[in-house]
């Protein structure tokens, strides 16, 4: 009796221990100002949650995939950096100045730019890391655990877009950094202060590109229950921006302006028709992307709208400053950024009215 | 079969190393002292006040008033499609009621929320875990978003862990664990946050009756000696049966009974007197002459091959005496009404007389 006694006292002690540390926890959130620790246990759960989410993501097996294709980008885009840029500049077509910056734009023949592969594969990767964020949880029968915890139901999305954004981020810095030293070694180009600037920039606004996917993504699946429709949804809506918006652009650029009369009103209508099409592109934040990058990527870029030669009369034919080129492609960033917060806040509404049940 | 079980029951407690009879008593006496040294008055710890939820044309839970005390252990039986899950999903907040409320501790499932689940652990059916990650880590994960870190946080994993048998396997990779195994890590992971109250919908569904009975005296053994209030949701009768201090029947989202099991026994009694299910051969008319004639017999109803007898008193070893003397074989003999699977039959059958 009496030995079985004394571990039944341990064990209650234990137990009583147990109630108290509880008690204190409670305590401790009730003394302490209470906005404080309110505000701050929001943020270490959120904290948690994106430590989850990354560890998660990178232990997994899409991390190999993830990480071949964006070295397929880096590589290729590299290699076509390096041959081409010999041809350009032996063939005289090609500024000499900037040239470190061509080292992302510049094609081999056969081989795209870094900057066009970015433009074609960045929604990709945003995709590949947020189609199945809210869908596969709910499948797996985690969400409705997690959802069962004191924490609120945004922290789970939030913290699954900031940590697809932050690997994004790292990968897209990673290869950008990898072809820039790289270049450095191979071509001895010593890249002057604004081509760094520029670089930069370049490089944050594939992040917000990839981001506006990555919202995309998971927005589709949080609105899908299957991971695999999702994706289909995801994949459609990319070759939609990729591809018909810039079909459907012209049909009604041409509907709206017609330019093929050959008379007075054709030649009137060429403006309108230009601008109007160039607009519904800008609406694809594959053509935004593509047109901010290659602003900020190139100097020599002086307008990115339409002119007309009166407007061009008089201008001096050189390069802009970083602050120029930033003012033309301002609006693009905010316009991307916009987007992509746009539709992670759709995600995030549709999420939050869920009802969430196992399966 | 089943009493046999039920006698195993008690026993069984003494066998594990990790807890003796007499130490769960003295849990017990240890949880009521401190249900004393709270607040008496405040008793009731889950209330719902004619808790509504609509689908559609659908009403899934109606009208549902529900009153659970402190330290008991609640069980929510219903058929498939009864509104269990959907009950415990409006108890978390999880899903706005439509009309009604539900209180935990006093406050409002739906508008404290976040205070609500602070207090309540819910293992939901079909629970599953981050298959990267081992249980541990997937435990580990559930502590810190409760707070919980460094040596008390690993303690707590170890304890919890080799209280619900999982500890040798703690450091596989949840995606190969069996269902039980994951049932079992279910169970840690709603004690990671050491909760007042467990809500577990399903917790018996797909395990092995050996898994069940473990995890039955793991549900006692968390009532009894931590003093917790366990709710859970099942359709399995004789596991509910054994475990529960009181069960509701739950039909199309109604409340039908609610109270202990000689409770919902004696509502649904015929007359106070037992029947008897009985099933011979061969089946001729005599037999029916020899049943009629036995002392004590009231009535007789036959269903395709069975006979049900109502009787004023025990005939049973009378009839099967009987019955031996003149030849027949006893393929069947059962007292009915007096087990759950009865009760909960008769229960299903009256409310879908009244429900339409
Ligand atoms: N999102 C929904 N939309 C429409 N009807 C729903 C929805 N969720 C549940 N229902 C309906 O509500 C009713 C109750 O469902 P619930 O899941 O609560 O049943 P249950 O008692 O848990 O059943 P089971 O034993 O099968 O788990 C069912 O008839 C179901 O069809
Ligand atoms: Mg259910």
């Amino acid at each position: 009796m009496q030995t079985l006694k004394a571990p039944a006292d341990s064990r209650a002690k234990e137990l009583a221990g147990e109630g108290g540390s509880r008690r204190e926890d409670a305590r401790g959130e009730g003394t302490g100002s209470r906005g404080q620790s309110e505000e701050n246990r929001r943020y270490h759960v959120l904290k948690v949650l994106f430590r989850k989410e990354t560890a998660e993501f990178i232990n997994s097996r899409r991390m190999i995939l993830f990480v071949v294709l964006t070295a397929l980008i880096t590589v290729s885009g590299f290699y076509a950096a390096v041959s081409g840029l010999a041809e350009a500049i032996e063939g005289g077509n090609t500024a000499t100045d900037f040239l470190f910056l061509k080292l992302f734009t510049v094609s081999a023949n056969s081989i795209p730019s870094y900057n066009s592969l970015m433009a074609l594969m960045g929604p990709f990767i945003g995709i590949f890391m947020g189609f199945d964020a809210i869908n596969s949880e709910r499948t797996e029968g985690t969400l409705n655990r997690l959802v069962s915890q004191p924490l609120y139901r945004d922290q789970i999305i939030v913290s699954k877009f900031l940590a697809g954004l932050f690997i994004s981020a790292v990968m897209v810095f990673a290869s950008g950094l990898l072809i820039g030293s790289v270049g450095v070694i191979a071509t001895g180009l010593i890249p002057s202060g604004e081509e760094i600037g520029r670089l930069f920039i370049y490089l944050c606004f594939c992040v917000v590109y990839i981001g506006f996917w990555l919202a995309a993504a998971i927005l589709f699946s949080t609105v899908c229950r299957h991971a695999a429709t999702s994706a289909l949804a995801c994949i459609a809506v990319w070759l939609f921006c990729a591809i018909f918006v810039s079909l459907l652009a012209g049909i009604v650029a041409d509907a709206l302006y017609p330019i093929n009369g050959g008379d007075m009103q054709a030649m009137m209508n060429e403006m309108g028709n230009y601008s109007c099409e160039l607009n519904l592109n800008r609406t694809s934040p594959y053509y935004l992307f593509a047109e901010a990058a290659t602003t900020v990527l190139n100097p020599g870029v002086r307008t990115i709208n339409a002119v007309t030669v009166t407007q061009l009369s008089g201008a001096i034919s050189s390069n802009l400053t970083l602050g120029q080129s930033m003012l033309l492609v301002w609006p693009h960033l905010t316009g991307l950024a916009a987007l992509m917060l746009a539709v992670f806040a759709i995600s995030y509404v549709s999420f939050m009215r869920q009802e969430i049940r196992s399966r | 079969m089943i009493s046999s079980e039920k006698k195993e029951f008690p026993e069984k407690r003494m066998s594990p190393e990790e807890g003796g009879l007499s130490r769960a008593g003295e849990g017990a006496t240890a949880g009521t002292e401190k249900n004393i040294a709270g607040k008496m008055e405040d008793d009731i710890v889950v209330r719902t006040e004619s808790l509504t939820k609509i689908y559609g044309d659908l009403t899934a839970v109606d009208h549902l008033d529900l009153q659970i005390r402190k330290g008991e252990v609640f069980g929510l039986l219903g058929p498939n499609g009864a509104g269990k899950t959907t009950t415990t999903l409006m108890l978390l907040g999880l899903t706005e009621p439509d009309a009604g409320k539900a209180t935990i501790h006093g406050l409002d499932c739906t508008r404290n929320a976040l205070q609500v689940k602070k207090a309540v652990g819910y293992l939901p059916d079909n629970v599953g875990f981050y298959g990267t990650m081992t249980g541990r880590e997937n435990l580990r994960f559930m502590g810190r978003i409760n707070g919980l870190e460094g040596k008390a946080l690993e303690e707590r994993i170890d304890r919890l862990l080799e209280r619900v048998g999982m500890a040798q396997a703690a450091d596989k990779k949840t995606g190969t664990y069996s269902r039980g195994m994951r049932q079992r890590l279910g169970i840690a992971d709603v004690l990671m946050k050491d909760p007042d109250i467990i809500i577990m919908d399903e917790p018996t569904l797909g395990i092995d009756p050996e898994g069940v009975r473990e995890l039955m005296w793991l549900i006692r053994d968390l009532a009894e000696r931590d003093g917790r209030t366990i709710l859970l949701s099942s359709h399995q009768l004789y596991q509910v049966q054994r475990v529960c201090d009181r069960m509701g029947i739950f039909v199309k989202g109604k409340m039908v009974a609610c109270g202990t099991l000689e409770e919902l026994g004696q509502q649904i009694g015929r007359d106070g007197t037992g029947a008897l299910e009985l099933s011979v051969y061969p089946d001729n008319i005599s037999l029916q002459r020899i049943l009629k004639e036995m002392k004590g017999v009231l009535d007789i109803e036959k269903n395709s091959d069975m006979y049900v007898i109502h009787s004023s008193f025990d005939v049973r070893r009378a009839l099967s005496k009987k019955l031996t003397e003149e030849g027949y074989t006893i393929m069947h003999l059962r007292q009915a009404g007096s087990d759950l699977d009865e009760i909960y039959r008769k229960y299903f059958e009256k409310a879908g007389e009244q429900v339409g």
